[in-house]
């Protein structure tokens, strides 16, 4: 009846799934951005499951720390004057379906034809927060200081484009305390 | 002698003796479950009862600090005050406001006491004595700890009310700033252990040079770490003199206005359990976590100590809310990215060059030297505007 | 335990509904949030392949999927934040984010 899965892995299967299509459904668009929340915490799940002990925190640290305050954020920084006052689907919402759900079909299609279902004939890899380490320090320097200058750059542009143009003039202009 | 030993030794692991003893009425293949739920069961009666103590504590301790007593009606000295207020929060009527999103509302101080529950799992409370021995401990307690800001906007969003979603904002904003120096604080006792686990980090410091322990608040990096994280710490959990989102003289309650009876309880209690949990990871990291003070004094057991230093925190939080003044919003802001940041910076370039001088007095002395002098020029180059004069006072005739 | 195709059926699903809220919804902050899932699900893939792949050490000692799927969150964080703050730009100019609305560049 389990297809072969987990109690487990079903459950967080499950939770993801049912947040992503919260996320799609909902008409309130905070409701959308916390079921994105429970998505990714489902996801963190998933990866604690195949024993990426590293990404699955990193998820929810950069993920529901970071990211879901973020798009809160940002939804509560760009509230009309109360109710919107167009709907929540585009016109072409049809097209946008059937899109979507060829996608899937090809993907899963896919997954199923060309795939033999492996089951997990590997024992876990011993993979300890030193040896990560180690690795990015050695095979993966470059791509870590790459991604240092890349956040870096992605702070400033962000903090630059979302900043209010200043329509004062200098001497008017107050020192700190900006927006 | 060693009957005196064992003895001591039984004390400091009687709760593990107790648990195995315990599991081992179960089948084999049922025991780790059963020892893991007698863990939690231990972790969730052992905390909200050092909840029920602080709140008692903390008035009666404030109390005096503001020239008056504290709650002196309940029982002897009002020590059962708690009692009186947990029968006051769990029969009061439960108020949602017409307006407010039910299920949002609902959900919010649930979300936050799980969450807060889910960081005292990786606390080595004694020896052998975590609930879960992560190899990644650090980073799911700093994880999970993020996740209590979710809870924070939930509350103040869901109420629909300006005030609450003011003091959410706030604190959302203050949690997040202050996220950054509490983090880097605490990689400088990962660097030097070289792990992320908090049990090795624990185990790491308890050694003894002659009585002295190797405690890394005892180092200046050390000291500087501790001192930035605690301040960090006070900033993520809005205590005062952070505590501008639940400022009682501004907001009303900030986020949790709204909030009656049980939900209000779970609030309060939730935000205990988070400067407990936080606490307890200060003292993990830096205080030597179940480790003796003193090598003559290792007989005590180890869970005893944790709590004794765990009591000596809260008696600390307890005397800076009654001493220090409320930080403004931009305040505290300046405060986290222009001082504690390059701080925290600074202090990991300090902890490297700890870790490479080698053995002896030389790193002692560099390391508090520019410790010291980056720590006065900042204080300096951050004040230079501010033109303060002498200090006056004024007293009431 | 679960087979590889259950892990991969999850991330196609997520993927698709990622891609069902960009194309179909209104709002330039939800499009954002679709990227997102997306975003993630691929993630899911790279984890679910390192896992059940060979881990010996041959070029990046058998982390090779992890890292990916980490440096993939570092930079979709990255990008989320400017593609908010766009969004917010956009809002301050147009007091709207309904991406219907903004046709200003058509011909």
């Amino acid at each position: 009846m389990t297809f072969g899965c987990s109690i487990a892995f079903l459950l967080s299967a499950a939770l993801t799934v049912a947040g992503a299509l919260a996320a799609a459904l909902l008409k309130n668009l905070v409701h959308c951005a916390l079921s994105l929340t429970v998505t990714f915490a489902g996801l963190a799940l998933l990866y604690l499951q195949l024993d990426a002990q590293f990404a699955g925190f990193a998820q929810i640290l950069v993920y529901i720390g970071a990211v879901a305050i973020l798009v809160v954020f940002a939804i509560l920084l760009t509230r009309g004057a109360g109710i919107p006052e167009y709907r929540g689907f585009s016109s072409s919402w049809l097209l946008g379906l059937i899109i979507a759900a060829a996608i899937f079909a090809l993907f899963g299609w896919a997954v199923t034809k060309s795939l033999p279902a492996q089951i997990t004939a590997s024992a876990a890899p011993a993979i300890t927060v030193q040896s990560i380490g180690a690795a990015l320090m050695s095979s993966y320097v470059l791509p870590l200081e790459i991604v240092a200058v890349l956040l870096t750059v992605a702070l400033i542009g962000a903090v630059i484009v979302a900043m209010p143009e200043s329509r004062i003039t200098k001497s008017e202009t107050r020192t700190g305390g900006g927006q | 002698m060693s009957q005196q030993a064992s003895f001591w030794n039984n004390l400091d692991q009687v709760f593990v003796l107790l648990q195995h003893r315990i599991a081992g009425y179960f089948p084999v293949w049922l025991q780790p479950v059963v020892e893991t739920i007698l863990a939690v069961v231990g972790i969730v009666a052992a905390f909200p009862g050092i909840f029920a103590l602080t709140t008692v504590l903390e008035r009666k301790g404030l109390g005096r600090m503001q020239n008056r007593l504290g709650p002196n009606r309940v029982g002897p000295l009002g020590i059962l005050q708690p009692v009186a207020d947990g029968i006051k929060s769990l029969t009061k009527e439960d108020i949602v406001p017409l307006s407010a999103d039910a299920a949002v509302h609902f959900l919010a101080p649930v979300v936050l006491v799980i969450a807060v529950f889910m960081g005292f799992a990786v606390l080595p409370i004694g020896r052998n004595m975590v609930l879960a021995n992560l190899d990644a401990g650090l980073l799911f307690f700093f994880a999970i700890g993020a996740s209590t800001e979710l809870s924070i906007f939930m509350a103040g969003w869901s109420s629909r009310n300006k005030y609450s979603l003011l003091g959410a904002m706030r604190a959302v904003a203050q949690m997040i700033s202050y996220e950054v120096p509490l983090l880097l604080s605490s990689v400088v006792a990962v660097m030097i252990t070289g792990s992320l686990s908090t049990v090795k980090i624990v185990e790491a410091q308890s050694g003894f040079t002659g009585i002295f322990p190797h405690w890394y608040v005892f180092t200046p990096w050390g000291f500087a770490g501790f001192v930035l994280f605690v301040i960090a710490a006070l900033a993520e959990t809005n205590r005062s003199p952070f505590d501008l989102p639940e400022g009682e003289s501004e907001l009303v309650a900030g986020y949790f206005t709204e909030y009656s009876g049980f939900k209000f309880a779970l609030f309060f209690l939730g935000e205990y359990l988070g400067m407990f949990s936080i606490a307890g990871f200060a003292i993990t990291l830096f205080l030597g976590g179940w480790g003796a003070p003193l090598s003559v004094l290792e007989f005590v057991p180890s869970w005893a100590w944790f709590f004794l230093k765990l009591l000596a925190a809260i008696a600390f939080f307890i005397w800076l809310r009654g001493t220090l003044p409320r930080l403004r919003q931009d305040q505290l802001m300046n405060f986290a990215w222009k001082f504690m940041l390059p701080m925290t910076l600074l202090n990991l370039v300090v902890a490297g060059a700890w870790r490479f001088l080698g053995d002896g007095w030389p790193r002692w002395v560099i390391c508090s030297v520019v410790l010291l002098a980056a720590y006065v020029l900042l204080g300096r180059v951050l004040m230079r505007n501010q033109n303060l004069g002498a200090r006056s006072y004024r007293y009431a005739d | 335990m679960t087979p590889l195709a259950a892990y991969l059926i999850v991330a196609a699903l997520v993927f698709a509904i990622g891609l069902a809220i960009s194309l179909t919804r209104r709002n330039a902050i939800l499009v954002l949030i679709g990227i997102e899932l997306m975003l993630n699900a691929a993630n899911l893939n790279l984890i679910a392949f390192w896992r059940f792949g060979p881990h010996s050490s041959g070029h990046g000692d058998g982390l090779t999927g992890m890292m990916f799927a980490i440096f993939s969150i570092a930079v979709a964080a990255a990008e989320a934040a400017v593609g908010l703050g766009l969004a917010i730009a956009y809002h301050r100019h147009a007091k709207t984010t309904d991406l219907d609305a903004m046709t200003r560049m058509k011909g």
